[in-house]
């Protein structure tokens, strides 16, 4: 195997080395606590302000508004636990969808257990959420909705902007996981109408363990980290240094390059489609045609199962996921997949290609090439193959 | 994760396909949870003299079943019924634990086609088939384990 082609992009990516080289310093030179008040504090200091900066220009935010976590896992659950402690007085309902990330889900499911109450939105079959939904189930109870810009597994983009109209005319908090739309989509918190948005570094070439939650001026959350004085006194723990410099390169990049992206991407997304579809029968897409992150795949192929494919795949050297029930951990189906109406087994057979700025036409023709052969190995061996077989030539 | 004989069974199934005028034939799993296993055998006097397995699941299911049409392959019935999930695992060098549910499905499956062979040959009633096992429904979640 001396081909290795990397089609996993929205689970991580690499750091770009012009990413790297901007962070190195800040561990080793520039290595001060920004607390501190002599030369090395405030040049670490200057440094993660200058990176809040760049933050807050590619979504449209003031730097007061960019708070630096964990990672899209701790602002998600920072903007919903917060928002809901905070709000306890005003009510106790929260609106979300059935296809959020996990870090949402289970934050949501948690507060269940606290009293809470939760609203999982349904989707369509292409995993959109109707916005007259979001309207109907609004109550004078509500605090927060919270829906996703883009959907991490299939790639459909949600109408955000009509959520966020809805939400500000109704006077309840609207918090998005832009997670996945980082760097592919144009994204204005302002004219969207959103309160609190989350995004990770490793989505967009910057490094794992950094992320940060926007936080509109005025809006009232808790506390999430109880400790020091650091972000404004709502975020305690001594920064990461060299990761928010690298989120703040990766974000600048990737914003500065995005048309070049969308475009790229697209095309490629688009050729890998077409090209899997028009060689292999018994295929369908996952999620929207054309609302979807431009470098997202999601394909299930009928009659076998994802973990057997994953492997076939990495055999010839290419990295992808499944939403199979035999690759997930908890080994329960993807529940996004299930939400657009996937019985069991279709959802058995998911594929997810996410391709990143590196991949090429190439790459996209190679797996084209090999994934007929493989998914025919594996039909070969499945009784739902020689079933569906037996039923064909009977007719 | 996978051994390289797991790796082997998954990349070079042995026997796999159907009998067509097969003797037993054993079909088992939950397709909610995504496994199905259908096994062929054929038997002559008590010795199961050829076997075919067709499966629809992991890396791991498929390897296990293979290993097991290998194991059974020759033997006889008595012999055949002694091989446990774990005898399978073993032969393939273990497997991770979250996989274990998958060997199960191959004994279950095995001792499925030779029930029915037997049910055929009027050796056993309807009621003295074994019951597969309770722990089949493992990768199933808890509202899925119903069926
Ligand atoms: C939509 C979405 N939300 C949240 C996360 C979690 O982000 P992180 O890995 O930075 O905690 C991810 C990434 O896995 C994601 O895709
Ligand atoms: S068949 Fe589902 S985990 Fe093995």
């Amino acid at each position: 195997m001396d081909r290795k082609i990397y089609m996993d992009h929205a689970a991580t990516t690499y750091v770009k080395p012009e990413v790297l080289d901007e962070m190195l310093p800040y561990f080793t030179d520039k290595f001060g606590n920004p607390s501190s008040i002599y030369f090395y504090g405030r040049e670490a200091k200057e440094a993660i302000e200058m990176a809040r900066e760049k933050v807050a220009a590619a979504i449209g935010a003031e730097p007061s508004e960019i708070y630096f976590t964990s990672g899209g896992t701790e602002s998600d659950n920072w903007a919903i636990k917060g928002a809901a402690f905070a709000g306890k007085k005003k009510g106790n309902h929260i609106i979300t969808s059935a296809i959020e990330h996990h870090a949402v889900l289970h934050t949501c499911q948690y507060l269940e257990k606290l009293g809470f109450e939760i609203t999982y939105l349904p989707v369509d079959q292409y995993g959109l959420i109707n916005p007259d939904d979001v309207r109907r189930t609004i109550t004078d109870k509500t605090l927060l909705i919270s829906i996703m810009t883009a959907n991490n597994e299939i790639g459909t983009i949600e109408p955000i902007s009509e959520i966020g109209k809805i939400a500000r005319e109704q006077g309840v908090y609207f918090h998005t996981d832009a997670v996945q739309a980082i760097g592919s989509m144009d994204i204005d918190v302002k004219s969207l109408n959103v309160d609190m948005l989350s995004l990770s570094g490793h989505k967009f070439y910057g490094p794992k363990g950094i992320g940060s939650l926007y936080i509109k001026k005025g809006v009232k959350i808790d506390q999430f980290m109880h400790g020091g004085a650091q972000e404004r006194n709502r975020r305690a723990s001594t920064e990461n240094v060299p990761g928010i410099i690298g989120l703040g390169k990766a974000i600048e990049l990737a914003t500065a390059t995005m048309p070049q992206r969308r475009e790229h991407l697209t095309r490629l997304r688009d050729r890998l489609i077409k090209g899997i579809m028009d060689k292999i029968p018994f295929v369908r897409l996952n999620g929207h045609p054309t609302e979807r992150l431009p470098g997202n795949a999601n394909l299930s192929f009928e009659f076998i199962e994802g973990e057997s494919m994953l492997l076939s795949l990495d055999l010839k050297g290419v990295a992808a996921s499944s939403g199979s029930a035999c690759t997930s951990g908890s080994l329960d189906p993807s529940h996004v997949l299930l939400a657009i109406g996937l019985p069991h087994e279709i959802a058995h057979g998911s594929l997810r290609l996410t391709l990143g700025d590196d991949n090429t036409e190439e790459d996209v023709d190679y797996v084209i090439e090999i994934l007929p052969d493989i998914v025919e190995r594996l039909r070969q061996m499945s009784p739902l193959f020689a079933e569906r077989e037996g039923e064909l030539k009977n007719v | 994760m996978y051994s390289q004989k797991v790796m082997d069974h998954f990349t070079n199934p042995r026997n796999v396909g159907e009998i067509p005028d097969a003797d037993g034939v054993g079909e088992v799993g939950n397709p909610r949870c995504g496994d199905i296993m259908k096994i062929f055998i054929k038997v002559d006097g008590d010795v199961i003299t050829d076997v075919k397995f067709q499966t629809f699941g992991c890396a791991a299911a498929i390897a296990t079943s293979s290993m097991a049409t290998e194991l059974i392959k020759g033997k006889t019935l008595d012999e055949a019924l002694a091989i446990t999930n774990k005898t399978v695992a073993d032969a393939l060098d273990g497997l991770p634990a979250i996989k274990m549910h998958c060997s199960v499905l191959a004994e279950d499956g095995l001792r499925a086609a030779i029930e029915d062979y037997k049910r055929k040959m009027g050796l056993i009633t309807e009621d003295e088939m074994a019951k597969p096992h309770e722990h089949i429904h493992d990768c199933a979640d808890d509202e899925a384990a119903n069926g």
